[in-house]
């Protein structure tokens, strides 16, 4: 434990999570990944990619990928709402939008041809 | 160099450290700022540290990151504590071997769990609550672990004890050495109540118990107590309070409290004045403040004595909310102050745990403190109350029994008579004033705004709800006009916006988004703008299903766990007996809890999103179709069985349900839609309880309208006396429609109604009188969404690419949702608590 340094821009390991096709237009599918459960988001209008834990923090559900997206503010912040009580998260942050002080996990996404990955940061 | 900066170390690097060095950096740069901290990582969290077991990592929780301290040039020792402070030399000694000089030194070396000196607590598997090592370790252990402990039922032991129950450890147990739980917050009662609702919750509490051994051997496997009585464990918390790490002060000689805390005086400077102590380790008159908000206010006073300011410390108040395994709990001003100091009033409702304690002066004119118990809702205006010193109402006990009758409260109205100066956020000390400044000067009108502009409600975000409520306070104040728009992205009312559609023939969301909207939109004006356009084109809602809220999109409602409802549609609640045995077999097959609904049919529930299409094959295999349950469109039209058996019917009331039920299926309304037809006046199917009632008179029917049941019932009103079944049929054509069409988004019938100007005469007048001479029109149109009519069960169970979306995994397309969970009740399932 000693001397351990604290890693913020650690190694990414990128993840092949389904096809473009598979996440309906401006949607959201859930991708498994080991014991992990992934949103991931097609936000078609933006043409962006995201993806976030599919718990919601709220009440514990594993959900948000069935969450509906979308946008608020000037600066068009993409958010998801979760469909159980409609708190809402920020896809680039995950920070809960509807004023609660839990927050959710957002990985890096990245499209090569058909194929979407998902980066997961490595923890060692 | 001569003219260097004058040097502050701050020892620990801790959420009080932190915000010192946060806001020295703000108001200054004439400091060298050296950090030594003894943990691996920069300051966290530690408020939201059990967060790290609902899947927030370390860096989630991290302060602010390693760059924000380059940028501000503050240096950083990570893992590197200061072992000996030289008063003489002015300097600090680390364990790696720096020695820094300075000029001023900052002490937030916090504190430490208290640790018992019972024996065993050496043992493995006994653990503290404090870093995220901590919680490291605990959950690696708690993998092989069965039942576990807590000792200590104060307000860190609870929350211990939560997460031991979150990392899966069923049989949790809290002991406490007093005859309470929280006994620095809450009284006797509230502390009964808080136990009741925590042992519904399947935590055991075992108070007034003393542990006397940590048996095992050399592991935990039980705690034997003063009683006599053991209980097996495999592992234990220990959270028996805390212990400000004074060890440095004391090694170089400063002023330190009897029974720990380094001793401190208004501008927090120790024995020695070029040395100051702030947060966990600091001792002010007699006493050490274990929460944030004291915390960061004596880190203020410091940076304002470093400035050449005159803040002082004075004292800081204890109150505290939060929500323990989620019962909310709460402890303002004096909490225990009893008769015949004070009047006390107190309100207990046990079957819904609710527990509320106030306390005022003898002469009823001020709040002094109180509890509050399963519902905190209170606890933001209460707490204001106290501080402020403000007049209670002529009637205290309304503060805690809620206004009675009207709509007081809403908008608001409470937080606006608060002073200026009234603290709303105590951990960032944002005043009223400040927040509502902003409204008005800086126009920010989203409580988001507001906490980026402010911080308010960044540290522990209780004040948010006030928060809100300033908001719309000051907007109102200010006059400013609230158009009655869809959100955001739409500009108009959803009866503006479907003309503009249906004129323009838009029949997408993206369409309308692109030309009449901004934005991406959002979770409101999506589904919105899918009923419009069902109500318009009545296309298939599968086909745009990522606007349509999250129930139409899967076709069935959401249940706790993330399961699904099943509602096949039983018009009129008429049923054969076979297709009665196939829903039984069907509910058989999927192991789904069976229940008779309100309205007269019959729901399957627990159904995993995968077996949804298989499910409704067979349904609609045996001639069932959607019920809708899941839609803003007709649900039941109930009957009571009518002329047909009973003595008293007039008429066939069954055979008109079933076929105003038939014909309006399907149809998307702002809201949902309910209907009931009785065969006389006794009233059986409740027909004036629905959006739409029909009832058997001598000469025909009577029509009645905007009813509605829900949390405030309404009665239905009479439309129209006596008249036969076509005209009936044509009455209700015409109503339904003129709803679909111009009642705002999810408002009932009875709400629209409420708002109509002119009311049911003017109604009365478009439906019956024709009086818009829009009446064809309306005809046409429900005629038109009547002959599109399809069952989306029945379209989705023959398209195989339909049939993919109903998936949990998309990349695992035949595995269900693991974390799903039921248990069992009476014979059947039932979702896991949650
Ligand atoms: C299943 C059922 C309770 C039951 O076990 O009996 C039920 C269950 C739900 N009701 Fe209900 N209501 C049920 C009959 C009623 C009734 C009684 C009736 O219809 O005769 C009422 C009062 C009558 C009325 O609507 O005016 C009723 C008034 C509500 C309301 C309040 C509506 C209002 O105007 O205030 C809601 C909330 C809402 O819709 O926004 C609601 C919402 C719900 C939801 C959809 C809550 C949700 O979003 O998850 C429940 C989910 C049902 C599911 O998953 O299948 N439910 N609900 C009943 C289903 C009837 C059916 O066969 O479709
Ligand atoms: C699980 C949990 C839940 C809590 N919930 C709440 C809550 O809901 N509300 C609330 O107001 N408060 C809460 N608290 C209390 C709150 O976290 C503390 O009041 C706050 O962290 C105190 O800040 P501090 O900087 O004084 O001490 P700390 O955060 O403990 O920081 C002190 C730091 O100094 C370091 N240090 C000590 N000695 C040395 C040395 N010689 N050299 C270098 N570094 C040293 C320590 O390692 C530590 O990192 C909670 C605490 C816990 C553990
Ligand atoms: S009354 Fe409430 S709890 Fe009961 S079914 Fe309706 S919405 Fe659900
Ligand atoms: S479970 Fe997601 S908002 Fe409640």
């Amino acid at each position: 434990m000693n001397n351990m340094e604290i890693e913020l821009t650690s190694d990414i390991k990128w993840v092949l999570a389904c096809n473009a096709s598979d996440v309906p237009e401006n949607g959201g599918a859930c991708v498994k990944h080991e014991d992990e459960q992934i949103a991931v988001f097609n936000f078609t209008r933006k043409n962006e990619w995201f993806a976030t834990q599919n718990l919601c923090p709220h009440k514990q559900q594993m959900v948000l990928s069935r969450g509906m997206i979308g946008s608020t503010g000037e600066n068009c912040e993409p958010k998801v709402a979760c469909p159980f009580h409609k708190k809402t998260f920020s896809l680039h942050s995950g920070e809960c939008l509807s004023g609660d002080d839990f927050s959710i996990k957002t990985y890096p996404v990245k499209l090569i041809g058909e194929k979407v990955y998902i980066g997961i940061r490595s923890t060692t | 160099m001569l003219n260097e900066k004058p040097t502050i170390i701050v020892i620990g690097n801790g959420m009080v450290g932190y915000k010192f060095c946060e806001k020295l950096v703000a108001k200054t740069n004439s400091f060298r700022l050296e950090v030594f901290g003894d943990e691996p990582r920069p300051a966290y969290d530690r408020v939201h540290l059990s967060e790290y077991f609902s899947g927030k990592t370390a860096d989630d929780l991290l302060m602010n990151t390693l760059e924000w301290y380059a940028e501000n040039e503050i240096n950083l020792h990570l893992n590197d504590p200061v072992q000996e402070i030289n008063r003489d030399n002015k300097t600090v000694h680390s364990l790696k071997g720096t020695v820094l000089k300075y000029d001023y030194l900052v002490l937030a070396t916090g504190s430490s769990a208290f640790v018992p000196d019972i024996p065993g607590v050496e043992k493995e598997g006994v653990f503290v609550y404090r870093t995220i090592e901590d919680l490291e370790l605990i959950s690696a252990y708690s993998k092989n672990a069965r039942n576990g402990a807590v000792m200590g039922g104060g307000l860190l032991g609870l929350e211990a004890a939560k997460a031991l129950i979150d990392l899966g450890i069923k049989d949790t147990h809290v002991i406490e050495f007093a005859p309470r739980l929280m006994p620095r917050q809450i009284d006797q009662p509230g502390s009964a109540m808080l136990q009741m609702k925590l042992k519904e919750l399947g935590l055991q509490i075992h108070l007034n118990k003393s542990t006397t051994e940590i048996a095992g051997n050399g592991k935990v496997d039980a705690l034997n107590f003063a009683d006599d009585s053991s209980l097996p464990i495999d592992m234990l918390v220990i959270s028996a309070g805390i212990r400000p790490r004074d060890e440095l002060a004391k090694l170089a000689g400063l002023e330190v409290g009897t029974r720990g805390g380094i001793v401190v005086n208004e501008s927090m400077q120790t024995s020695d004045e070029s040395i100051f102590a702030i947060g966990e380790c600091a001792l002010y008159n007699g006493m050490i403040y274990g929460l944030v908000a004291p915390g960061y206010e004596m880190a203020e006073v410091v940076v304002s004595k470093l400035n050449a300011g005159e803040k002082q410390f004075t004292g800081f108040d204890m109150s505290t909310k939060l929500k323990l395994i989620g019962v909310d709990v709460a402890s303002f001003g004096d909490p225990f102050i009893n008769e015949p100091d004070c009047r006390t009033i107190a309100l207990e409702d046990t079957s819904k745990g609710v527990y509320k304690r106030i306390n005022i002066t003898k002469d009823g004119k001020t709040l002094l403190g109180g509890v509050l118990i399963g519902d905190a809702e209170d606890y933001n205006m209460l707490l204001q109350t106290v501080k402020n010193n403000m007049a209670l109402p002529p009637n205290p006990e309304d503060l805690i029994l809620g206004a009675r009758g009207g709509e007081a409260g809403e908008g608001g109205a409470g937080v606006m008579s608060l002073p200026d100066d009234a603290l709303i956020c105590s951990c960032e000390a944002v005043t009223k004033g400040a927040i509502c400044c902003k409204v008005r000067d800086e126009g920010i009108i989203t409580a988001d705004g507001i906490k980026k502009a402010t911080k308010a409600g960044t540290g522990c975000g209780g004040c948010m709800p006030m928060v809100k409520d300033l908001v719309n306070g000051t907007l109102k104040e200010q006059g400013m006009y609230v158009k009655n728009v869809i959100c955001e992205h739409f500009d108009y009312s959803r009866q503006e916006l479907l003309d503009i559609l249906k004129m323009n023939n838009v029949r997408t969301y993206d369409e309308a988004l692109d030309h009449y909207g901004r934005g991406d939109g959002c979770e409101v004006c999506k589904p919105a703008v899918a009923s419009i356009l069902s109500g318009l084109w009545n296309d298939l809602i599968v086909k745009q299903q990522p606007i349509q809220d999250s129930n139409d999109r899967y076709l069935a409602n959401i249940q706790k766990g993330g399961t699904y409802s099943v509602v096949p549609r039983i018009p009129g609640g008429e049923i054969t007996p076979e297709k009665l045995i196939v829903i039984g077999q069907v509910a058989q097959k999927y192991n789904l809890y069976t229940k008779i609904t309100g309205g007269q049919r019959i729901d399957l529930f627990g159904a995993h999103v995968n077996d949804l299409p298989n499910i409704w094959e067979e349904l609609v295999d045996a001639g069932f179709e959607s019920g809708h349950a899941y839609g803003k469109s007709l649900r039941t039209v109930k009957s009571c069985v009518g002329s047909t058996w009973c003595r008293f019917g007039l008429h066939d009331s069954v055979s008109f349900a079933i076929e105003v039920e038939d014909r309006y299926k399907g149809i998307r309304s702002p809201h949902k839609l309910k209907g009931g037809v009785s065969g006389c006046i006794r009233e059986c199917a409740e027909a004036q309880a629905k959006d739409f009632g029909i009832i058997a008179t001598e000469k025909g029917w009577n029509l009645y309208v905007c009813g509605n049941g829900g949390s405030k019932p309404q009665h239905a009103q009479l439309i129209a006396a006596d008249v036969d079944k076509e005209t009936c049929i044509k009455y209700l054509d015409r109503f339904l429609m003129f709803y679909i069409k111009t009642a705002d988004p999810l408002t009932r019938t009875a709400t629209w109604l409420n708002k109509m100007e002119g009311g049911l005469s003017y109604l009365k007048n478009v439906i019956i009188n024709d009086s818009l001479g829009i009446c064809e029109q309306l005809e046409e149109e429900i005629q038109g969404l009547i002959d599109t009519y399809h069952c989306e069960w029945n379209e989705v169970v023959k398209n195989p690419e339909l049939r993919k979306r109903f998936s949990h995994f998309v990349n695992a397309p035949e595995e269900k949702d693991p974390s799903v969970a039921f248990d069992t009740m009476r014979e059947q399932v039932k979702a896991r608590e949650w």
